[in-house]
C-alpha cells in the first residue's frame, strides 16, 4: 500500500510538468498582458517597457517558464504583478480558509441531504417519494447556480430581508458565530444544491444495485430487518462507486465555487481565480493552476487509497 | 411423526399489470421432523417461489401470499408480522442459495457474517459468537477455521464458500434448513462432499431439510420424500425408493427417462416434447397435458385432484390413476 502511494506520487510529477506547461502556454496566449489592463493609457511606451523589464514579461517564454518553475519549486509563487508586490502566497493564504469553509459546509450538507434520500428512493424504487426526489434532484442539476443564488437573494435578502446579500460577515462588526453562519447559509446551500442532485442520482442506482445481489437476500434470510440489511450490508457496497464522485469533487474545492463565490460576492479562491484571470495577473494564475492540479491528484489517490479501504477485494 | 412444516393450498401470485401470474397455485406439502423432502421440477415449476414463500421473501410487490396456509409448528407463517417473521429467519428457518460465488457479502469477514446472526438471534456477546462462529467452521469442515474467520469470501472457491453458507445456516441450530440448488453450481466432486455434510449435519441436530433441485441424482442420495412439481402445483409426491422404483406420472416419467443411465446402450435420450408453458398461458385442464403421451380428451378439459394412490403412501395428479373421476 505504502509503495503503491509513493508510486502513484511519482507517477503525479510529469502529469504535474504537463499541466503547468499548458496553462503558461495558453496564458500567455491569450491577448494581452497585464501592463495593458492596469497602466494609464497616457502612460509613455518607455515606462511601459520598463514595467515589463521589471517583471520580466519581456523575456521568451521559456525562460520565463523556467524562472518561474525554479521560483516554485523553492515555494516560491512570486509578486502578484497587478496588486503592486503583495506575495501570491499572501493573496491566497487570505482567501482560502472561505473557500474551503464554504465548500466544506456545502458538502456535508449535499451529503447529509442526499445519500438518506438516495437510500430511500433505491429501497422503494417507483413510488411517488421516489419520483418526487427524482424529479427534485433533476431540477437540482438542471437549475444554474448562478440563477438559483440571484433567486434567493431577491426573495429571501432584498425582499424578506432573511439573508445578508453576499460577503463573509457583516463589514466593520465585531466577529460573531451566528453572522458568520448567517452569511453561509444561502451560499453554501447554493452551492450544495448541485451537488446534492447529482449525488442523489448516483446514490440511488448504486445502491438500486446492490440491493439486487444475492448477498442482500442472504442478509435478509438470516432474519435482520430492511434497514439494518440496508445499512449494515447495502450501504458498504453502495458506497463504493460513491467514493469515486468524491474524488472527482475534491479538485472543484477549488475552482468549482467561482461562480457561486462571484454572486454572494464571497472572497474566495475562484473569484480571486476569475479577478487574476481577466487581468492577466500571472503569477496568481499560475499559483492557483498549480494547486488545483495538486488538488485532482490528491483526489485522485484519495479515492484509490479509499477503494481499498471499502473493498477488500482490491490490493496494490 | 408429527409435521414440522405443512404447506396447505399454498398460493403465490405475482401481481403484474396485464395479468395475475399463479407462480405457486394450490401447493400442499409436508416436512416430518427430521425429514428430508426433496422439490423436484423444470426451471419455471414455481419450487424456489414456493420456498421464498415459505421464508417469507417473495419480492413484493409484485409477489404475494394470495391465499393457503405455512404452518411451521402449528403456527401459519402467512399471519404473521414482519418483526415475528424475522425472529424465525435465520434462526429456526435458514436458507442456502444456489449461487455460493455471490451469496455472501463481499466487504464483509467471513466470521463477521456468522457472528452477526448469532448475536442477533442467540444473544450472544461478541467473544461468545466469535468462538461459536470458529466452532461452525470446524464444524463445516474448514481445518484452519481460526484463522478463516478474518478472511474475506473472496480467498474462497465456490464450494468453500457454500460451506461458509452452511455453517451460517446451521450457526442458530434451525429446525427446517432450505436449501434452494445448493449443488448446482459446484463441481461433481464438491457436490458429494456438500451434499454429505448436509445429511450428516441434519442427522446431528435432527434438521429437516427441504431441498430443491431439479437433480434426481442428486434426490436419490439424500432425500426421504420427494415432490415433483410441475406448473406451480404438485403432480407427485412419495417416498424416494417408491418414485425411482416406479414412477407414476406421465410427467416424472418423463424426467427420469432424460437421466443418462451407463447400462442402456441408447443413442438419444429421452426427452419430454416441448416447454413448460410460462404461467400466463397455463392450459385448462391438466396443465401438463399438451406435452403428455398418454393424454385423452378428459385430460384437457378437467384438472386431475392430487389424489392418495396405492392405499394413501403416495399421491398422483393424473387421472391415469386412482379415482378416474376426481378433478380439481
Amino acid at each position: 500500500m505504502v509503495s503503491y502511494i509513493i508510486r502513484r506520487t511519482i507517477m503525479a510529477i510529469p502529469l504535474l510538468f504537463g499541466i503547468t506547461i499548458l496553462s503558461f502556454a495558453i496564458i500567455q496566449a491569450a491577448p494581452g498582458d497585464p501592463t495593458s489592463l492596469m497602466m494609464d493609457p497616457s502612460m509613455k511606451p518607455s515606462d511601459k517597457e520598463a514595467f515589463r523589464e521589471r517583471y520580466g514579461l519581456d523575456e521568451p517564454i521559456h525562460i520565463q517558464y523556467i524562472t518561474w518553475l525554479g521560483n516554485m519549486a523553492q515555494g516560491d509563487f512570486g509578486d502578484s504583478i497587478i496588486k503592486r508586490g503583495t506575495p501570491v502566497s499572501e493573496l491566497i493564504m487570505n482567501r482560502l480558509p472561505n473557500t474551503l469553509l464554504l465548500m466544506l459546509v456545502s458538502t456535508i450538507l449535499a451529503i447529509l441531504i442526499a445519500i438518506p434520500f438516495g437510500i430511500y428512493s433505491a429501497m422503494r424504487p417507483y413510488t411517488k417519494l421516489d419520483y418526487t426526489v427524482t424529479v427534485t434532484s433533476f431540477l437540482g442539476v438542471a437549475t444554474p447556480n448562478f440563477w438559483l443564488g440571484l433567486m434567493l437573494i431577491m426573495f429571501l435578502s432584498v425582499t424578506l430581508g432573511w439573508f445578508p446579500t453576499g460577503g463573509v460577515a457583516t463589514l466593520n462588526a465585531d466577529f460573531s458565530l451566528w453572522d458568520r453562519i448567517h452569511h453561509l447559509i444561502l451560499p453554501a446551500f447554493v452551492l450544495a444544491v448541485a451537488d446534492m442532485a447529482a449525488l442523489t442520482r448516483y446514490t440511488r442506482s448504486s445502491m438500486m444495485d446492490v440491493l439486487k445481489q444475492d448477498y442482500i437476500r442472504t442478509a435478509m434470510s438470516k432474519g435482520f430487518k430492511e434497514k439494518k440489511v440496508v445499512l449494515k450490508h447495502g450501504l458498504r457496497n453502495g458506497m463504493i462507486p460513491i467514493i469515486t464522485i468524491f474524488g472527482l469533487m475534491l479538485p472543484s474545492f477549488i475552482g468549482g465555487a467561482a461562480i457561486t463565490e462571484r454572486v454572494f460576492a464571497w472572497p474566495g479562491i475562484g473569484l480571486l481565480f476569475i479577478e487574476s484571470a481577466f487581468q492577466r495577473d500571472y503569477p496568481v494564475i499560475m499559483a492557483l493552476t498549480v494547486i488545483s492540479a495538486v488538488f485532482v491528484v490528491i483526489g485522485n489517490l484519495l479515492a484509490d487509497i479509499l477503494y481499498a479501504v471499502f473493498d477488500p477485494r482490491i490490493e496494490y | 411423526m408429527t409435521a414440522l412444516l405443512e404447506l396447505k393450498n399454498l398460493k403465490t401470485h405475482f401481481m403484474k399489470k396485464k395479468a395475475n401470474i399463479p407462480a405457486v397455485d394450490g401447493v400442499d406439502l409436508t416436512i416430518q421432523k427430521g425429514e428430508t423432502v426433496a422439490l423436484v421440477g423444470e426451471s419455471g415449476s414455481g419450487k424456489s417461489i414456493t420456498s421464498l414463500s415459505i421464508m417469507r421473501l417473495i419480492p413484493s410487490p409484485p409477489g404475494k401470499i394470495v391465499d393457503g396456509q405455512i404452518l411451521f409448528n402449528g403456527q401459519d407463517l402467512v399471519t404473521l408480522t414482519d418483526d415475528q417473521m424475522c425472529k424465525i429467519r435465520g434462526n429456526d428457518i435458514s436458507m442456502i442459495f444456489q449461487e455460493p460465488m455471490t451469496s455472501l457479502n463481499p466487504v464483509l469477514t467471513i466470521g463477521e457474517q456468522i457472528i452477526e446472526v448469532l448475536m442477533y438471534h442467540q444473544k450472544l456477546n461478541k467473544s461468545q459468537a466469535r468462538t461459536k462462529a470458529v466452532e461452525m467452521l470446524e464444524l463445516v469442515g474448514f481445518s484452519r477455521a481460526k484463522a478463516l474467520v478474518d478472511e474475506y469470501p473472496h480467498r474462497l472457491s465456490g464450494g468453500m464458500r457454500q460451506r461458509v453458507m452452511i455453517a451460517i445456516a446451521m450457526s442458530c441450530n434451525p429446525k427446517l434448513l432450505i436449501a434452494d440448488e445448493p449443488t448446482t453450481a459446484l463441481d461433481v466432486t464438491i457436490q458429494a462432499q456438500i451434499l454429505d455434510l448436509m445429511k450428516d449435519l441434519s442427522k446431528k441436530y435432527d434438521t429437516s431439510i427441504l431441498l430443491i433441485t431439479h437433480d434426481l441424482g442428486v434426490v436419490s442420495e439424500v432425500a426421504d420424500k420427494v415432490v415433483v412439481m410441475y406448473c406451480g402445483q404438485v403432480v407427485e409426491e412419495a417416498m424416494v425408493e417408491d418414485l425411482f422404483d416406479e414412477p407414476l406420472h406421465p410427467y416424472t416419467i418423463g424426467l427420469m427417462g432424460s437421466i443418462p443411465s451407463l447400462d442402456d446402450d441408447l443413442d438419444r435420450l429421452q426427452s419430454i416434447e416441448g416447454n413448460v408453458p410460462p404461467p400466463e398461458h397455463f392450459p385448462q385442464g391438466c396443465r401438463f397435458a399438451p406435452r403428455c403421451p398418454h393424454a385423452f380428451d378428459k385430460c384437457r378439459s378437467a384438472l386431475p385432484a392430487l389424489m392418495d394412490v396405492e392405499g394413501g403412501s403416495r399421491k398422483v395428479r393424473c387421472f391415469l390413476h386412482g379415482d378416474k373421476e376426481a378433478t380439481s
